[in-house]
């Protein structure tokens, strides 16, 4: 069958090829991040450190940090905790309006970035609360939520629902039950969700340049230099923002297989 | 209103609190979310719809209830170009996605260990939430004029090729948004089908491609229309590619709303190209769904 070994060798490329296609940005950012040309072509120029020396130097890149940092610290947190209060109410409750419930839960990430960043920006100005660090915390908790709600829903999804009720019969209350049985069980997942939702708003850029105003993040302050001309500082920023997000996201998957693997039944 | 704790019995206090008005304890873990995403996501949107209505008089916002915006809009040439140019290229963005991804997810799903696949998944889920923005921007340096590929040409004493602000631009960078979760949605659903239907159909005679095109694609259906529906919900609402790829001109529906936003007080015009935007998406979006769990005949 010697087709069918060319076929399975031609598709295992063609796998090698579309990631190729796929990791060709990031791999090229981070080369041209240490290459000396300001329009990088081939044959590459020499190697240099020269634009992370200037980012560096940049007090606009370090206020821009400042401002991802705490939103992103501030959204994993308050996103996880609904998307936990979510994950958990769908588990364990039925209810009247439960469809519509999971609709709204799920439904922000598929709202296109422009029309969030515009609806958002109308909004929060309408209430006086757009232009603030508060304004991008605000907005990106509704869009982080669903995948803080997906993941730990997920993980509750492997655990034997009569565990709650077994801690119930040895006269636990619901509180404690919550605190004892649930909580340890999805800490994984919730550690794992934390940081997901973190990456996610510490790229995300769209929303945050309507409703950011002067508190620029560093997704802001990369769009914004983009609209002038090629500058290769950009992919120094780039390669810091692809590594911490990729750190993230490596952690948050990493979190949720290990465990997953462990309590396989043999 | 009555609440049921999935079908578990617990302790009759515990069964009966649950079972009783909704309790402290279940508003406690419902409230959250419900208050959240009412205040900061369904109001913000409704009020959009409304924004649509209201008036710019000497640059002022004037709440109202008129269509004159909607009128205006809609008699625009511009904007019907837009609109047709948005769909098209979503449109089209949405069938190379599938093609170019169907081949992979198949190799992912049949022809490779499980262990491979799942960190093929691992891998791919990545990009999916790492920069975008930054990977565009790596894009334009490789596409340009005085580009990585054009400087890979000139080697051969080919090119230069216009890349860089042409629809090609647009594709490429509505790809990178969406390959990613094209092939993972595809290979979930490959993956799961039944590998004995595969067999049965071999053994009685039916060629690889057939197999393929009769047997593997219908049972995988549902999958691999909800990967082309996110591609296209991605495709039609990113301003990013069409704008930094595609060269903005002509401008795609996004990049119409940002720069009627960005000038002025024109927050209700740009207010009737987002619900038009939104409504163009449940259509698409209800009507694959309807067409991906529609019972063949």
């Amino acid at each position: 069958m010697t087709a069918d070994r060319a076929i399975t060798i031609f598709l295992r490329l063609y796998i090698g090829v579309v990631f190729c296609f796929v990791f060709a940005p990031i791999v090229a950012s981070f080369v041209f991040s240490f290459n000396s040309d300001r329009f990088p072509t081939v044959p590459l120029g020499h190697f240099t450190l020269h634009w992370y020396e200037t980012i560096y130097n940049d007090p606009d890149v370090w206020d821009a940090l400042q401002v991802s940092v705490l939103t992103a610290l501030a959204v994993s947190v308050v996103s996880t905790f609904i998307g936990f209060c979510t994950a958990y109410t769908d588990f364990r409750y039925k209810f009247f309006g439960k469809n519509a419930y999971l609709a709204l839960a799920l439904l922000p990430p598929t709202i296109p970035l422009v029309i969030m960043g515009l609806a958002m920006l109308a909004w929060l100005s309408r209430i006086g609360m757009s232009g603030q660090i508060y304004s991008i915390m605000i907005a990106h908790v509704v869009m982080c939520t669903p995948f803080a709600m997906a993941i730990i829903r997920l993980r509750l999804a492997q655990m034997d629902p009569s565990l709650e009720a077994a801690a119930w019969n040895l006269g636990a209350s619901e509180w404690r039950a919550m605190r004892s049985v649930i909580v340890p069980f999805a800490l994984p997942a919730i550690i794992s969700a934390m940081c997901l939702t973190a990456a996610v708003s510490f790229d995300e850029f769209a929303v945050a340049w309507f409703v950011s105003g002067l508190n620029k993040s560093i997704p802001v302050v990369i769009l914004e230099v983009l609209q002038g001309q090629v500058d290769p500082q950009i992919n120094a920023i780039g390669t810091f923002v692809f590594l911490t997000s990729m750190t993230l996201v490596v952690i948050a998957q990493v979190l949720l297989m290990t465990r997953s693997k462990k309590e396989q039944p043999a | 209103m009555t609440d049921d704790t999935a079908g578990r019995i617990a302790d009759p206090s515990a069964a009966s609190s649950a079972r009783g008005r909704t309790g402290l304890y279940a508003l406690v873990w419902r409230v959250p979310l419900l208050v959240w995403q009412f205040l900061f996501f369904v109001v913000p949107l409704a009020f959009l719809v409304y924004l649509s209505f209201w008036l710019v008089k000497n640059y002022r916002m004037i709440p109202g209830f008129d269509a004159i915006n909607w009128v205006k809009m809609y008699s625009k040439g511009y904007f019907w170009d837009a609109y047709y140019l948005t769909f098209a290229m979503a449109a089209v963005a949405t069938v190379v996605a599938s093609a170019l991804a169907f081949p992979c997810a198949y190799a992912l799903s049949f022809k490779v260990s499980e262990t491979v696949r799942r960190w093929a998944i691992f891998f791919l889920i990545i990009p999916f939430f790492t920069s975008y923005l930054v990977r565009i921007y790596a894009w334009q340096v490789i596409l340009a004029e005085n580009g990585v590929i054009n400087g890979l040409l000139a080697l051969r004493d080919l090119g230069p090729v216009a890349m860089l602000n042409t629809k090609f631009g647009t594709l490429v960078g509505y790809l990178t948004l969406c390959m990613p979760l094209v092939v993972i949605l595809q290979t979930f659903s490959l993956a799961n089908v039944d590998r004995n239907l595969i067999e049965a159909a071999h053994n009685l005679g039916c060629g690889r491609i057939r197999t393929v095109f009769t047997v593997i694609v219908p049972l995988a259906k549902v999958g691999l229309i909800i990967g082309a529906v996110f591609c296209f919900i991605l495709s039609f609402g990113d301003f990013v590619s069409p704008y930094y790829l595609g060269g903005s001109r002509p401008p795609t529906l996004s990049i119409l709303i940002i720069d009627t936003t960005k000038s002025g007080q024109q927050w209700p015009k740009a207010a009737v190209v987002a619900v038009t935007m939104i409504a163009t998406l449940l259509v698409v979006a209800f009507a694959a769904v309807g067409a991906a769990y529609r019972k063949p005949k």
